[in-house]
């Protein structure tokens, strides 16, 4: 049975600032351009917002700072978070609000700075008491340890890792929003400096600057703004643990429940899904949510992406803005597959604009594999 | 060990004397770790602490990549013990990228950012 909030709140606006590089501003700064932005696509001010969706890495309280910034006073309010994953969660959230009529235009709103203010990748990752005294490098040496483990138990090679990147680049050559467009091989990735065997730096996702928004409403109104809507179908989420060392199987994520449930919610199947997002932190991110979402059999994901399938041409359109492996990624990459998976199905994505898209799948990924969740997202035709 | 030793403590005091202990629920026999007030297998609260065996595999590892001039490469993986239990750690006595999946490793007490840690070293055959 499909969930009664399906089809109940709409995407109506999609906004971002700042990509790449943003001297000189700060993530607040960014996160509110991106707000600006998101909410001239949908036709709306900022005083007609009175839900607001945030997380940020700075500060104990980013809720309420972005709602201090942006000057306005949101009588629901969800600062929830569960890293990356946070801005996929919020599509629960605000569809619940919005449908419970305890918001009417609800904000989803995310900024950083982390590469002109730092150069190195901002994490909300950052090791708990019986982890840090061997000095991990958060996040890369938990993705690495799930990699080399996915490696061993199924036979998962470096080229196949390799080759996620590969794509996810041949994506970004099409976008002139992505970050990284040059050329990039499997032998250039393979041959890149190892940060974290068996990950090298192309297997891991760009430091960038880069804001995200998303502006929703309920669906009696959803058709009264200047953009076709986008219908959250499903939303679903499960958390398995916070630190790696208590992962319980390093090859198997949450996103296998959080998949179950929202294709439930949705009352779709991974074969009826057009175009896929990923949270791609990592290239193994890629393979594992594949095999999870039940895109293919565990322990199949490095055959099914093997040799351009998920690149434009191959079998699935996986990451078709480049992703957080070539696009951009501002520390929480998670608000970014949704912006994308929208836009496929608007009709109005960035680069490669897919023909007929009206489903579509947008993954949100936390901590280090701890928190999972996907949303399906429809077009009208699919209510 | 104090009464009012919480479970952190218990476990960081034995480590000071050179001793590994680790939390076992007697309500359901299984172990666990990290140290906590209540077993998260059974949430039973009947927590006793016994030896640790020592013994265990390396579960999954990696290479953090380092300048030498930082201090160079090093290992971290995650060891599984007898007891069922895993945790973080390194092993030492053997270069970086030879820790393998599997490995055979022996616990000892060491010493990780200036305090007493749990280390491993490669079984003896
Ligand atoms: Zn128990």
């Amino acid at each position: 049975m499909t969930s009664h909030l399906r089809g109940k709140a709409a995407i109506v606006g999609t906004g971002h600032a700042g990509f790449g590089e943003a001297p000189g501003l700060t993530s607040y700064d960014i996160m509110a351009q991106s707000a600006l932005a998101a909410l001239a696509d949908a036709g709306l001010k900022l005083s007609d917002v009175d839900g607001l969706f945030c997380t940020m890495m700075e500060d104990s309280m980013p809720a309420l700072m972005a709602a201090e910034y942006l000057g306005i006073r949101p009588r629901f309010l969800d600062g929830t978070m569960t890293g990356g994953s946070s801005f996929v969660n919020y599509l629960t959230s605000a569809t619940m609000a919005l449908e419970a009529g305890l918001c009417d235009v609800a904000l989803i709103a995310y900024g950083s700075n982390q590469r002109t203010a730092s150069g190195k990748l901002v994490t909300a990752s950052r090791p708990p008491a019986h982890e840090a005294p061997y000095n991990p490098r958060y996040p890369i040496s938990a993705y690495a340890m799930a990699a080399a483990r996915h490696m061993h138990q199924y036979g998962t090679t470096r080229a196949q890792l390799a080759d996620v990147a590969v794509a996810a680049r041949a994506w970004a050559q099409h976008n002139p929003e992505a970050f990284q467009r040059g050329p990039l091989s499997r032998e250039d990735v393979l041959g890149a400096r190892m940060v974290g065997d068996p990950l090298t730096v192309r297997d891991c996702c760009l430091v960038t600057d880069g804001g995200g928004a998303i502006v929703l409403a309920r669906a009696d109104r959803a058709r009264d703004f200047p953009k076709a809507p986008v219908y959250v179908l499903g939303s679903a989420a499960e958390s398995s643990h916070r630190q790696i060392s208590q992962m319980k199987d390093f090859t198997v994520t949450a996103a296998r429940e959080s998949g179950k449930r929202a294709f439930a919610a949705a009352g779709v199947s991974p074969s009826d899904i057009q175009v896929v997002e990923l949270y791609d932190a990592f290239t193994i991110n890629t393979i594992l949510f594949l095999e999870d979402l039940g895109f293919c059999a565990k322990g199949e994901g490095g055959a099914f992406v093997e040799g351009g399938r998920i690149a434009p041409g191959g079998v699935l359109p996986v990451n078709t803005n480049g992703g957080g492996l070539s696009c951009v990624h501002p520390g929480m990459y998670g608000i970014f597959t949704v912006i994308e998976a929208a836009r496929q199905i608007r009709g109005d994505a960035p680069g490669l604009q897919l023909d007929d898209i009206h489903l579509a799948l947008a993954h949100g990924n936390g901590g280090v594999l701890s928190s999972q969740v996907t949303a399906i997202l429809g077009s009208q035709d699919t209510l | 060990m104090s009464a009012t030793e919480g479970p952190d403590a218990v476990f960081r005091s034995a480590l000071a004397n050179n001793e590994i202990v680790l939390p076992r629920c007697e309500d359901c026999g299984q172990y666990h770790f990290f140290p906590r007030v209540l077993c998260p297998h059974c949430h039973g609260t009947s927590i006793s602490w016994h030896p640790a065996s020592g013994r265990g595999r390396v579960h999954t590892t990696t290479v953090v990549r380092q300048k030498p001039e930082q201090g160079g490469d090093y290992n971290v993986c995650i060891v599984e013990l007898e007891e069922g239990v895993r945790m973080m750690s390194r092993v030492e006595g053997i270069a970086p990228g030879d820790v393998a999946i599997d490995l055979a490793v022996t616990a000892f007490v060491g010493e990780a950012e200036g305090a007493p840690a749990v280390l491993f070293r490669p079984a003896e055959a």
